[in-house]
């Protein structure tokens, strides 16, 4: 089972014949990920890692049945290929693009309000289902199939909880990069619920970090709807007060969003949190009671 | 990105939002020539600088003439003011903003933020002008106005005049204030602002609505779409170690401990403060290499570490993904024969070819300390600080 990609993904990637675009293809592809079709304005009819390209993403769908799309295109063109997917109909549209400008995003939040498309990301590494197919950039070997859930913020810090279940015996259901980004499509709220839902996942791991209140928010829908074990860290511990800690989302901004508050209101919540970042795999251990 | 506050004013200006008559000076002779073309009378001589809390710190000076304000601005400029938000060393005074003196009856607030939770911009406003908001958030939360904008419409009429009537102005006076707000924010929209604050925004005493102070911060991203912004980016506002990062697009921060820090990603290059923390010392700094971990990014990032004399230890932390770990050792070992390391230095490698990385290290005959686990490395490089 897992969420948002499966055996039925059917991957487009936006941007395919640019550097990042065609790099990452190929390593989708090698982990066995179905990338059926790629899309570059002007340049339909070419080919790129074997991949048939087409001018517009409605003709990828049209032709290849895409229904999940991967994108990297450059961010002063990013909001336009969201909206384009989403018109085009795609399910599942996962936004690696760093550095879109935040209004923009607005924009695209509003267009997607009576589309069917849910929107990972941006400025994420993407999901990944283990075993299954890799929606992303992240290094595909640390991932093991099995059944915890991860939804983080970051990118290495993903990488990092993942590898200490990995290396615990723990696998994952799906893996899911949320952005670092202060408007993102899909936040911790609404990606718990799927796991929720999911048979498939045992317990969930949720890595926040400074800045916003989506953490705060999280602990509040977790208490009410979600009976899995969660396990969360939240970095930042030590961040200073105003600066931006390299996400565009990772700011304390007017003494809000820090990690102190993010921690007390998940532990207020149930939630097992692990203060620090090198005991989260070892946390889920004694939350699942194994 | 941010901007002084006679850049601000610059902006609203053209997009018509009233402010004082005023002009920048960098001299005493300056400051006296723009009061005396201001009429001779009252002015106000500001300090340029980005932090807030300028008027408490003795950068704000009422000059009844322009002798007077020659005289301030002799004071001023040049100062090393302190305020509650530059920190205890304080900030140099380069600028001075000369402005005419007004009759101030009322003063207000007015600011405007994206609000993350409803991704909306949301225009705020407040009877208590001249306080930081902040303060009026947590003891008076009432005495603070919203309006939520939806961008596809912009900020309507009947919004601005929500504020200016529950700000309790009188209709002459609400009928500038309602205009005043609704240019407010068609400048933050026009300028991918991410902040704007007119702390006070004032009524004068024959009912005129003005910006007496203006703050405006951007959205770093927007950038490419206003190549007008970077020009008005002052150097000397920012930390001369970030300042030297951004050259070579080094996500840098500078922080008060002792262990310099390099790792590739924001989340965990947080993390790794976090966990030096833990381990009883404190990170000199935040620093996010980036997914391209190349030998001339390790070279730049180890340069900059290693000239903050605070630095006593330096902890390497690299989750190896699509960024190889046996070329990120390599690129770390040709930096530090270049640089010159003489602080002990501890590395730790995991994910895509994290072997093949340590044994690179551990060859080089350099004196590196190698951890596999991320606990290991934050204790190793604490017990070597002690």
């Amino acid at each position: 089972m897992a969420i948002l990609v499966n055996e039925d993904s059917r991957i487009v990637v936006q941007g395919i014949t640019g550097g990042e675009g065609s790099f990452h293809t190929k390593q989708c592809i090698d982990y066995g990920t179905k990338i059926v079709a790629g899309v570059t304005p002007g340049k339909g009819g070419q080919e790129v890692q074997g991949v048939p390209v087409y001018n517009t993403v409605r003709e990828a769908r049209d032709k290849q049945n895409a229904n999940v799309s991967l994108i990297f295109v450059p961010p002063a063109f990013a909001a336009d290929a969201i909206m384009e997917a989403a018109d085009a109909g795609i399910e599942v549209i996962i936004c690696i693009t760093e550095g879109i400008p935040t209004i923009d995003m607005i924009h695209v939040k509003n267009y997607l309000k009576d589309k069917n498309s849910r929107l990972v990301g941006p400025n994420c590494p993407g999901v990944i289902t283990p075993g299954v197919a890799k929606v992303g950039i992240m290094p595909g070997f640390i991932h093991k199939k099995g059944s915890i859930g991860v939804i983080s913020r970051s990118g290495t810090l993903t990488y990092e909880a993942v590898s200490q279940l990995s290396s615990r015996g723990l696998g994952q259901s799906t893996c899911i990069g949320i952005g670092g980004d202060p408007i993102i499509g899909s936040p911790f709220i609404d990606l718990l619920k799927l796991f929720q839902e999911d048979p498939d996942t045992e317990g969930i791991v949720m890595i926040g970090e400074i800045g916003g209140s989506a953490e705060e928010e999280a602990a509040a829908f977790i208490k009410e709807n979600v009976t899995k074990p969660v396990v969360s860290f939240i970095a930042g511990q030590t961040a200073p007060k105003g600066k931006r800690m390299g996400h565009a989302g990772a700011i304390i901004a007017g003494g809000k969003g820090t990690a102190k508050e993010k921690m007390e209101a998940l532990a207020a919540a149930g939630i097992h949190v692990a203060k620090s970042p090198a005991d989260i795999g070892e946390t889920m251990v004694r939350a699942l009671g194994k | 990105m941010k901007i002084h506050e006679y850049q601000a004013k610059a902006i609203l200006r053209s997009f018509g939002v009233p402010t004082p008559e005023g002009e920048v000076a960098e001299t005493p002779d300056q400051a006296k020539a723009i009061a005396e073309k201001l009429g001779g009378g009252v002015v106000v001589v500001k300090a340029q600088i980005h932090a807030g809390g300028r008027g408490k710190g003795g950068g704000v000076k009422l000059a009844k003439n322009p002798e007077e304000a020659f005289e301030l601005a002799g004071k001023i400029i040049g100062m090393n003011l302190v305020t509650h938000q530059t920190g205890p060393e304080g900030k140099k005074v380069n600028k001075v903003l000369v402005e005419q003196g007004l009759d101030i009856a009322n003063e207000l607030y007015a600011g405007i933020v994206i609000d993350r939770g409803s991704g909306k911009p949301v225009v705020m406003a407040s009877s208590e002008g001249g306080m930081e908001i902040e303060e009026v958030a947590a003891n008076s939360p009432e005495k603070i106005l919203k309006e939520y904008v939806d961008v596809e419409h912009g900020l309507q009429p009947f919004q601005a005049r929500n504020l200016a009537f529950g700000l309790g102005l009188s209709p002459a006076v609400a009928k500038k204030a309602v205009p005043f707000f609704m240019k407010l924010y068609r400048a933050f929209e026009a300028k991918d602002a991410s902040l704007m604050e007119i702390n006070p925004l004032i009524v004068t005493g024959d009912g005129n609505v003005l910006a007496l102070d203006a703050k405006m911060n951007f959205d770093d991203n927007a950038m490419f779409r206003h190549p007008d912004l970077p020009e008005l980016r002052d150097i000397t506002e920012e930390n001369p170690y970030e300042v030297e990062a951004s050259k070579y697009d080094l996500n840098f921060i500078k922080l008060d401990g002792n262990v310099g820090c390099m790792v590739n990603g924001a989340g965990l290059a947080m993390a790794t403060m976090d966990i030096i923390k833990l381990a009883g010392e404190a990170p000199a700094n935040f620093l996010d290499v980036g997914g391209a971990a190349n030998a001339e990014r390790v070279e730049h990032a180890f340069r900059l570490i290693l000239s903050d004399p605070a630095v006593k230890a330096v902890l390497i932390n690299i989750f190896g993904g699509i960024v190889r770990c046996d070329m990120v050792a390599t690129g770390i070992v040709e930096a530090a024969k270049k640089v010159g390391v003489k602080v002990p230095i501890v590395i730790r490698l995991q994910g895509t070819n994290a072997k093949e990385g340590s044994e690179i290290l551990k060859q080089s005959g350099l004196n590196f300390s190698v951890a596999s686990e991320l606990e290991e490395a934050a204790e190793k490089v604490a017990a070597v600080v002690k």
